[in-house]
């Protein structure tokens, strides 16, 4: 605690605030790739709480579980992106309601 | 003091890019700004020991998911901007008002939660040398997270899961060429007939009837 170091809540302020700023912007945008961004904010911000929860317990786990998040985001991405490739070649101006087109 | 200067400037370049992608009108300033953050959240893995999920980032999430992001934006051309306030409708306003306000509120408590949670075992562990009662029993003093020990957690304890993952991607990559093959088929039916009438309900009605003729196929 003496003078300035870096602590491990530092680094889950960082992470809550982006989870924060990418849950927000998951809200307020319409346009489904910014969305897709934003969902890719939030889960850098609970990656950079294992990391730092692994670095303070001495424990590789947290990084193991890393691994698997960026898998599943990969995966996640991919079918994402092609859903909206999907809907916008179809109609260019969509927004994230015309999503509802691709009901059965 | 030099980690503290390399946690400023990797947090800053995090939060611009951060509020870069939810604040930019054209997406390819967004997906440029989703890359900021990311070599940020890079640099603080590798002062934080975990090189390889630091190499594993940037090459995947910078080199793959934001290629891949640029890739969908360009083949489609949709990178003209749009205007923030375009129909965002009033309860998701205030849904998403809300969400950052309960979440600035949970932030406050964490931190100081967390600076309580921490402050015994952070004192104990600067006192002998970092001696801490880990979570899993582990001493922080031989933590080296190289990519041997990551190895060993992943294909000890967590085999089956990564199996799993391996699944998990043979599924996506099926279903998004299934899923564009088809979407191409029809979307080349119909370009002409957009294009003829050049109205966004007539586009979005023209999507609805592929995906139906899609299900019924």
């Amino acid at each position: 605690m003496s003078g300035l170091e870096v602590v491990t809540s530092w680094y889950l302020v960082l992470g809550a605030l982006l989870f924060i700023i990418g849950g927000t912007g998951l809200l307020v945008r319409r346009n489904p790739l910014i969305m897709l961004m934003c969902v890719e904010l939030m889960l850098n911000g609970v990656n950079l709480s294992f990391i730092a929860f692994a670095d303070r317990f001495g424990d590789v786990h947290g990084q193991t579980v890393v691994l698997f998040v960026l898998v599943v985001a990969a995966a996640e991405v991919v079918v994402g992106l092609g859903l909206v490739v999907a809907v916008l070649r179809a109609s260019p101006r969509a927004t994230a309601d015309d999503l509802s087109a691709l009901r059965g | 003091m030099v980690e503290v200067v390399v946690f400023a400037v990797a947090a800053a370049a995090c939060l611009v890019g951060a509020i870069g992608v939810v604040l930019s009108r054209n997406p390819v300033h967004a997906a440029l700004m989703l890359v900021m953050t990311l070599f940020g959240i890079a640099v603080l893995f590798v002062a934080q020991q975990a090189h390889f999920i630091a190499a594993v980032q940037v090459i995947v999430y910078a080199g793959a998911i934001v290629v891949l992001f640029l890739f969908v934006i360009m083949l489609l051309g949709v990178d003209r901007a749009t205007e923030l306030s375009m129909g965002a409708l009033p309860a998701q306003r205030w849904t998403a008002a809300a969400f950052g306000l309960g979440g600035a509120a949970v932030l406050i408590w964490l931190v100081a939660a967390v600076d309580r949670l921490f402050k015994g075992a952070k004192s104990l562990a600067l006192e002998t040398a970092g001696i801490a009662e880990a979570g899993a029993g582990n001493d922080p003093t031989d933590y080296v997270a190289d990519v041997s020990a990551l190895a060993r957690s992943l294909f000890s304890d967590y085999v089956y899961a990564f199996e799993l993952t391996s699944l998990l991607l043979i599924v996506a990559v099926i279903g998004t060429v299934i899923l564009a093959r088809r979407s191409g088929y029809g979307a080349d039916g119909r370009r002409a007939d957009q294009h003829g009438a050049g109205q966004h309900s007539d586009a979005s009605e023209a999507a609805g009837t592929g995906t139906a003729s899609e299900a019924g196929r």
